[in-house]
């Protein structure tokens, strides 16, 4: 199997898969970050969202040969102390207690954190239209709640 | 390992015999912990460790049900953690028999046992505390965590107690705290998997990972009931990390070093299937099949005075027939399981609703004795009632059985949508005649569907009836004097199953559709119709007036919009939701507001009950809108989120919640917030715009 290199959460890896494997199942099976979920396999729900250099990007459908050496962070990297989860958009989905069975939640904060990051203070508008990840427990007001949180407590 | 030998012991006792048993020590660094029951540990370290027996999959349980358990035991809160209970039979569902989570039974099951495990542990600890002051045990108090001498002034933690506390008996009837002294109970509580489900921790079913597993994705028939015919595995073999394909009961499995290699591996498997006879069904056959049925008379599940007279004899009448489609669950987490089943036993890791099944199953497929199964719940991710089925467990068992490794499969999306036992298809056909007042004097009502009983509990159908593919019409709460519920027992070779709120979420479409129909054929409000036909049934009314108030029912809707109720009773909990909707020129809707009045008898956690309470209604208002599972050749037609469609965030109503105060047993909250939002959303449709629909999902308004 041909060998790539990449970048996650700051730190090299190389890893021995098919080429078109997706940077989903890299993370998951090669590297074990099982934060970073499996939901449909065709950029549907978002629950693999990641960020590469810093967008928010669907990682189920990336194959990995067309990473290169663009940076990978997941969500167990979105705060520097990943168990503290101290990312305010980490902060205000617990302030607003936002997760049910938690599954797209991964997903949804990695969508959050890269709205707010170009758009500090989002309309419910500009939430709409970037937070298209699905959420099968409906989970969706406390979601907009915790971005619109996350925007006041930047 | 200690608690395994307990719960082996104990599960050969019976739940009752439980209390009383204790963990012996650990090990020489580590003090016994505190064990008064099957489902606390107080360590050392002050912690309380509580065994959450049923699966946490988004309504809340691993929060709930450790609150009324620290409610009693005066826990400190911050020093609750959770660990999901093993297979064993003391953690069976009292209300089920048998330990699995579904039904909405989880709080209410737990109610007293979980309250009186609490308060027996306290009293121990606080004849702990006494001895060791050699003070009588009336002179102290619990608070917080700690045992209190107020004479005194002294102060002992939970953690100084426990090991003493091990050493000392425990009593069985301890009284129960009065609800007015909770603190913990009964307030809005944050969810304590909330912080792991933020930082990618929470582990769920498929994130399991043990040495040497390899990973299975298996080839199913694309009908249902079909059989291998013949396989080529060559071009499966040849992909790099395929390690083995094998024939298991489902289909042909490829098992490989991971996800991608195992799929890459099914793309280039060459299966030849049996199809059988399902590859005859349509949809369109289906219906017409339903359609035939509803000709027939049924088997009679309430029958109230003279219907056929009442119709007969009435001033004008209503009829209509209602018809829905199958629905799959899709939880977010797709199915998967792991197993690894080995000569001296079998462990199985699996984000499963049903513990004592898949505990059977490994022993089944292992050879083994049930104690020799160890069952790992993960959490789910979704539940709804799909992994209450044991067939992806199935499946892991056989292909690490075959292969000698520990496997996980892992199902695609398509496969989840294509491979599920769904919500029943279903027709009605209603007749209700009216007196000159226009209030009902006869209501029949007709229900002609698959039985998911037949397939799960065949005996819980007797003579043709299944009490529950009637739940919610045969329970109609309008007092109408002359009423007829029959149920007609279809089959359609499509595998039905339990689906959040299951035979509820169509029966209450119907009926509180067709009681609209009424109320707009007797020119009446359908609130004050509803409220006026409600006279014995007062946990209804008092939901439907609290929705309506809070709703601004009477007063005129924001421009544009129009309003529609339903009331409906699952599960013991009663709920009344206002929609509030526009239609497009092009008929498009959309619902802006909700609503949503619960009476849910006691609760535990207020804060859950909204959550529960918008979920719900987010997975009612997704099958009313969109959803449907069609079939052609006796194939599933949809195959992933782009054509089984999700609601999204945009379209999200904004949801209210009021929770009526009550002094009732408890009810559940976990589906009961589903049926009524269908025909709350399509009686503000026929608000809007005069036209009924009588056919899900909605789609768009023609």
């Amino acid at each position: 199997m041909p060998s790539f290199t990449l970048t996650v959460n700051d730190r090299p890896h190389v890893v021995n898969v098919a080429a078109d494997t997706p940077l989903l199942w890299v993370l998951r099976d090669n590297l074990g970050l099982t934060g970073t979920k499996f939901g449909c396999g065709i950029a549907q729900c978002g629950a693999c969202t990641v960020h590469l250099d810093g967008e928010a990007t669907r990682s189920c459908v990336i194959p990995i040969s067309a990473v290169g050496t663009t940076k990978v962070t997941t969500i167990e990297a979105l705060s520097p102390m990943a168990t503290t989860a101290s990312h305010r958009v980490q902060k205000a989905w617990q302030a607003e207690d936002v997760p049910q069975c938690g599954y797209c939640q991964s997903g949804q904060i990695m969508a959050a954190a890269a709205l707010l990051a170009k758009t500090p203070d989002p309309t419910d508008e500009q939430i709409d239209a970037a937070m298209t990840n699905i959420c099968r427990c409906g989970t969706y007001q406390r979601i907009r709640s915790a971005v619109h949180r996350a925007a006041k407590e930047a | 390992m200690e608690r395994r030998a307990f719960l082996q012991t104990a599960g050969g006792a019976g739940a009752a015999l439980v209390i009383g048993f204790r963990i012996p020590t650990r090990g020489e660094q580590e003090p016994a912990p505190f064990a008064p029951n099957a489902w606390l540990r107080i360590g050392a370290d002050d912690s309380v460790l509580v065994i959450v027996d049923r699966s946490e999959m988004g309504q809340g349980v691993a929060t709930s049900l450790p609150m009324l358990l620290a409610e009693e035991l005066e826990a400190d809160w911050t020093k609750v953690q959770i660990e999901f209970a093993p297979a064993d039979k003391a953690y069976i569902n009292p209300l089920f028999g048998l330990q699995g989570t579904g039904g909405s039974s989880s709080i209410r099951a737990a109610w007293t046992p979980l309250r009186k495990a609490g308060a027996a542990a306290r009293e121990v600890l606080i004849a702990a505390a006494a001895q060791r002051w050699g003070v009588k045990a009336t002179e102290c108090h619990a608070e917080r965590g700690a045992v209190v001498h107020a004479k005194s002034k002294r102060r002992l933690r939970y953690g100084q107690l426990a090991t003493r506390a091990a050493t000392l008996p425990v009593p069985t009837d301890v009284p129960l705290k009065d609800r007015k002294d909770w603190h913990i109970a009964g307030k809005p509580t944050k969810r304590l998997d909330t912080p792991s489900k933020t930082n990618g921790r929470a582990k769920f079913g498929i994130d399991t990972w043990v040495p040497g597993l390899r990973v299975a994705v298996v080839a199913r028939s694309p009908v249902f009931g079909g059989k291998v015919k013949s396989f080529d595995a060559t071009a499966a073999k040849a992909v790099e990390g395929v390690h083995t394909v094998m024939q298991i009961s489902s289909g042909i499995a490829v098992v490989a070093s991971g996800y991608w290699p195992a799929k890459l591996g099914r793309d280039a498997l060459k299966v030849e299937w049996d199809e059988g006879p399902g590859a005859t069904v349509s949809s369109a056959s289906i219906s017409q099949l339903f359609a035939e049925r509803a000709g027939q008379s049924g088997a009679v599940a309430r029958h109230d005075g003279d219907p056929e007279g009442g119709l007969g004899g009435a001033a004008s009448k209503v009829d209509a027939d209602y018809e829905l489609p199958f629905l799959a669950h899709t939880t977010m987490e797709p199915m998967n399981a792991t197993a690894h089943v080995r000569a001296d036993g079998v462990d199985i890791w699996a984000p499963t609703q049903f513990q004592q099944g898949a505990q059977g199953l490994g022993a089944q497929i292992g050879g083994v004795p049930p104690e020799k199964v160890q069952v790992h719940t993960t959490y789910l991710g979704g539940g709804f009632g799909r992994r209450f089925e044991l067939d992806f467990i199935l499946e892991a068992l056989e292909a690490s059985k075959a292969s000698g490794a520990p496997v996980k499969v892992i199902w695609s999306r398509e496969d989840d949508i294509r491979n599920s036992q769904y919500r029943p298809a279903n027709f009605h056909r209603m007749h209700a005649g009216l007196g000159a007042d226009g209030r009902p004097v006869a209501w029949t009502h007709r229900v002609v569907a698959p039985s998911i009983m037949a397939r799960v509990f065949p005996n819980m159908v007797q003579n043709g009836l299944d009490g529950e593919a009637v739940e919610g019409g045969m329970g109609m709460p309008y007092a109408v004097p002359n009423v007829h519920v029959d149920y007609v027992l279809t089959d359609t070779g499509i595998p039905v199953g339990f689906w959040r709120s299951v035979n509820n979420s169509f029966n209450a479409f119907a009926v509180e559709s067709f009681i609209d129909e009424c109320a707009a054929a007797a020119k009446a409000d359908p609130f004050e119709y509803r409220r006026g036909l409600l006279t014995n049934a007062p946990r209804h009314r008092g939901v439907l007036e609290l929705a309506a108030a809070k709703a601004g029912w009477g007063t005129p809707a924001p421009a544009g919009r129009a309003r529609g109720i339903a009331v409906f009773k699952s599960f013991e909990s009663f709920v009344a939701q206002v929609a509030e909707v526009s239609v497009s020129p092009a008929g498009e809707v959309r619902v802006h507001r909700v609503v949503c009045a619960v009476d849910c008898g006691q609760y535990v956690n207020p804060d859950t009950i909204e959550a529960q309470m918008q979920g719900a209604i987010v997975f009612g208002l997704t099958a009313a809108l969109k959803g449907a599972i069609t079939i052609d050749k006796g194939r599933v037609q949809q195959s992933n989120f782009n054509d089984y469609e999700m609601l999204h965030l945009a379209e999200m109503p904004v949801v209210e919640v009021y929770i009526v105060p009550s002094t009732e047993a408890p009810g559940g909250i976990g589906e009961p917030g589903t049926p009524p939002i269908a025909p709350a959303v399509c009686n503000a449709i026929f608000a809007a715009t005069g036209k009924r629909i009588r056919k899900l999902p909605i789609g768009t308004v023609t």
